[in-house]
């Protein structure tokens, strides 16, 4: 177990160096850098003199192979250096971003967890019921619903309400306070877009749960447990669901993997400052350093997610053995 | 032991008071049509008035081809499914119309060896779990120590290891695993227990093995069996008495060498003909009966005998009548008006 642990971290390496290398490229590809942004972005002519001046303090003339060697070198010693439109410190600019998307990310996946396994098993043992048909329609409207979209109905909703009610329309906070100095402004904040964001979430994971379920239900076990004359609330908690769990596991992994690094539109919708915008913002600007760091990072973040689905695996499935 | 002493013998154990009384029993399935309506279309009439009795410490055999209800009619004694007519009358009381919390209580009576090893194991559970469980969840053994005691008499019993307590079910062989399904069958006591095709997943050293098994605990504790198999010499070694089923009726029931020796139903005869003998000479020289046709749908079954579009003696009267299961010469009855001599 500890050996197959550190085995995969250690295959993690060539995985980063791929990922870097492709975005090392791909970034340098792109018309334009940033200079030609930042100093032509009024429209203006511009000395071409200047442009070389801020190419050379950011190191854009240097030769390609220079410019990655300094990148991995960046990224083996953990030193990102600063982004090239602002000249903060990159891990600056990513640290007060990274809290505000991880908590919603959390959030989001709580959500879609509390709401998705009791759905998805009832659904299941309820096959083609009125209570299944009904869980059937939310999830597809889930799925079928643009989390951008909800959210704006959602701020719709709550000024339209608290105009009807308080007499005045209530906005959220905009400033994100960490929770743990303010619980009641950071989840008035947080909890909207984790809403918003955990109902296509949990719709995914209802059908996955209720197809899973379908399946184990007709399982041979699940019949020999009927007839050793077990309570069906065992039958379903302890026969079936904890088979069923394994594809419902890795698919929350990797769709809090994917939450990391891509509620761009949710964010922009929601006002929020996180990493998505950041994303979206440094791509724009050509801000190469920042945006390295950004893919290097969420390439992290997935890889670590994918280990811990295949540990917990072994865990909870003892035909697995991982060595 | 001659055919005679044989009759005799298993004829005593039918008289006695039935364990189990199978009276009419009928399971038809809806099958239903349509996206949004759905409405119902017909029926697939799996069981279709089937009557059997089982005595304490007799096993009744019930063969035939796939898809004649033989499952069915173990489910429903299991009240795995319920019977949609008919009664199954088990130590006296009528099980058919069991509400679901006194079904637990009949599962310490009537218990199951299924046909697959491998998937009939929750995987996910240890071997210890998966015997203790039904002692655990009926209150039969309240102390874990004790409990694990049992668990290692009945794997003991069951001739594995006590060892094999801590294993999983993926770590052990078929034949290792159905004895695992065999000592979780007995660990609520039962009296009775359906072995549903308990050998035919298992290589044929290993049914030995298995069939010998059952045999010893049928000696030991007197359990009465319902074998469901279609393996014929399998049944023909275990089994006291055998029943015969085609497309959800009971063409014959017999004492199992009659049977085998004197079988009168035509169905009876082209399936025991289709048993190879393990002599090549008289193998050759035997006639084959083989049936022309396929098995009918029980959706939309035959009138009359099911059997009459595939009978080689079939006659006017089968067309028309549907046969009872009569009483041909002591202990053997048949479901046939031409054996009948009606």
């Amino acid at each position: 177990m500890y050996k197959y642990a550190i085995k995969r971290i250690l295959l993690m390496i060539p995985t980063l160096i791929g990922a870097g290398l492709l975005v090392f490229m791909l970034m340098r590809m792109i018309p334009g850098d940033v200079c030609e942004i930042r100093l032509g972005g009024t429209g203006l002519m511009v000395d071409k003199e200047q442009i070389e001046i801020c190419r050379d303090s950011l190191g854009l003339n240097q030769s390609m192979a220079k410019q990655f060697y300094d990148f991995a070198v960046g990224i083996a010693t953990l030193e990102f250096g600063d982004s090239m439109w602002t000249g903060r410190p990159v891990t600056e600019e990513i640290a007060i971003r990274f809290q505000l998307t991880l908590q919603i990310a959390i959030m989001a996946t709580l959500t879609a967890v509390i709401i998705a396994l009791p759905f998805g098993v009832i659904s299941a043992i309820k096959q083609n019921t009125w209570m299944d048909y009904c869980i059937r329609v939310f999830s597809i409207a889930g799925i079928a619903t643009p989390s951008f979209w909800l959210g704006i109905m959602i701020i719709l909703g709550l000024l339209i309400a608290s105009q009807h009610l308080f007499g005045e329309p209530w906005m959220m906070p905009i400033e994100y306070t960490p929770i743990w100095e303010d619980p009641l402004a950071n989840l008035s904040q947080t909890i909207w877009p984790a809403v918003a964001v955990g109902y296509r979430y949990a719709a995914v994971v209802v059908r996955m749960t209720r197809s899973a379920m379908l399946e184990v239900l007709r399982e041979d076990y699940v019949r020999t447990a009927r007839a050793k004359g077990l309570f069906e609330k065992v039958i379903i908690n302890q026969h079936a669901l904890k088979n069923a769990l394994l594809p419902v596991i890795t698919l929350v992994g990797i769709e809090f993997a994917f939450l990391i690094g891509g509620l761009v539109v949710t964010e922009q919708v929601f006002n929020l400052n996180g990493l998505g915008k950041l994303f979206v913002d440094a791509v724009l600007d050509h801000d190469f350093t920042l945006t390295q760091a950004l893919v290097m990072m969420v390439v992290a973040v997935f890889v670590v997610v994918n280990l811990l689905v295949d540990l917990i695996y072994a865990w909870v499935d003892p035909r697995i053995h991982y060595s | 032991m001659s055919v005679a002493e044989t009759i005799g013998d298993e004829n005593s154990l039918a008289d006695a008071e039935p364990l189990l009384r199978v009276e009419g029993l009928k399971m038809h399935f809806p099958v239903t049509e349509g996206l949004f309506m759905r409405r119902t279309v017909g029926h697939v009439k799996a069981v279709d008035g089937v009557s059997f009795t089982i005595a304490p410490g007799e096993t009744l055999g019930l063969v035939g081809e796939s898809g004649c209800g033989k499952t069915t009619v173990g489910r429903c004694i299991l009240r795995l499914e319920n019977p949609g007519a008919g009664k199954v009358v088990f130590a006296g009381t009528d099980i058919a119309g069991m509400k679901a919390s006194e079904i637990s209580k009949l599962r310490q009576d009537v218990q199951v060896i299924f046909q697959d090893p491998f998937s009939s194991l929750n995987p996910r559970q240890k071997i210890g779990s998966i015997i203790s469980e039904p002692l655990r969840v009926h209150g039969i053994i309240k102390d874990p120590t004790k409990r694990r005691e049992r668990v290692a008499e009945l794997l003991r019993i069951c001739g594995l290891n006590p060892r094999f307590a801590d294993r999983y079910p993926h770590e052990m062989s078929g034949g290792q695993r159905q004895r695992v399904g065999i000592a979780r069958a007995l660990s609520v006591n039962p009296k009775f227990i359906v072995c549903d095709e308990a050998v035919s997943a298992l290589d044929v050293s290993i049914q030995a093995q298995v069939i010998n098994l059952l045999e010893d605990l049928r000696e030991q504790f007197n359990f009465s069996y319902l074998f469901i198999a279609h393996d014929l010499s399998v049944v023909r070694h275990i089994c006291h008495r055998v029943a015969v089923m085609y497309l959800g009726k009971i063409a014959e029931l017999a004492d199992c060498d009659e049977l085998f020796d004197n079988p009168r139903h035509p169905y009876t005869q082209a399936l025991l003909s289709a048993v190879p003998v393990p002599d090549p000479t008289v193998e050759e020289a035997r006639s084959h009966q083989i049936l022309e046709g396929e098995v009918p749908s029980p959706m939309n079954p035959p009138s009359g005998c099911v059997f009459h579009p595939r009978c080689p003696q079939a006659i006017e009267t089968c067309r028309r009548e549907v046969p009872e299961l009569q009483e041909f010469s002591p202990g053997h009855m048949v479901a046939c008006p031409v054996v009948l001599g009606k």
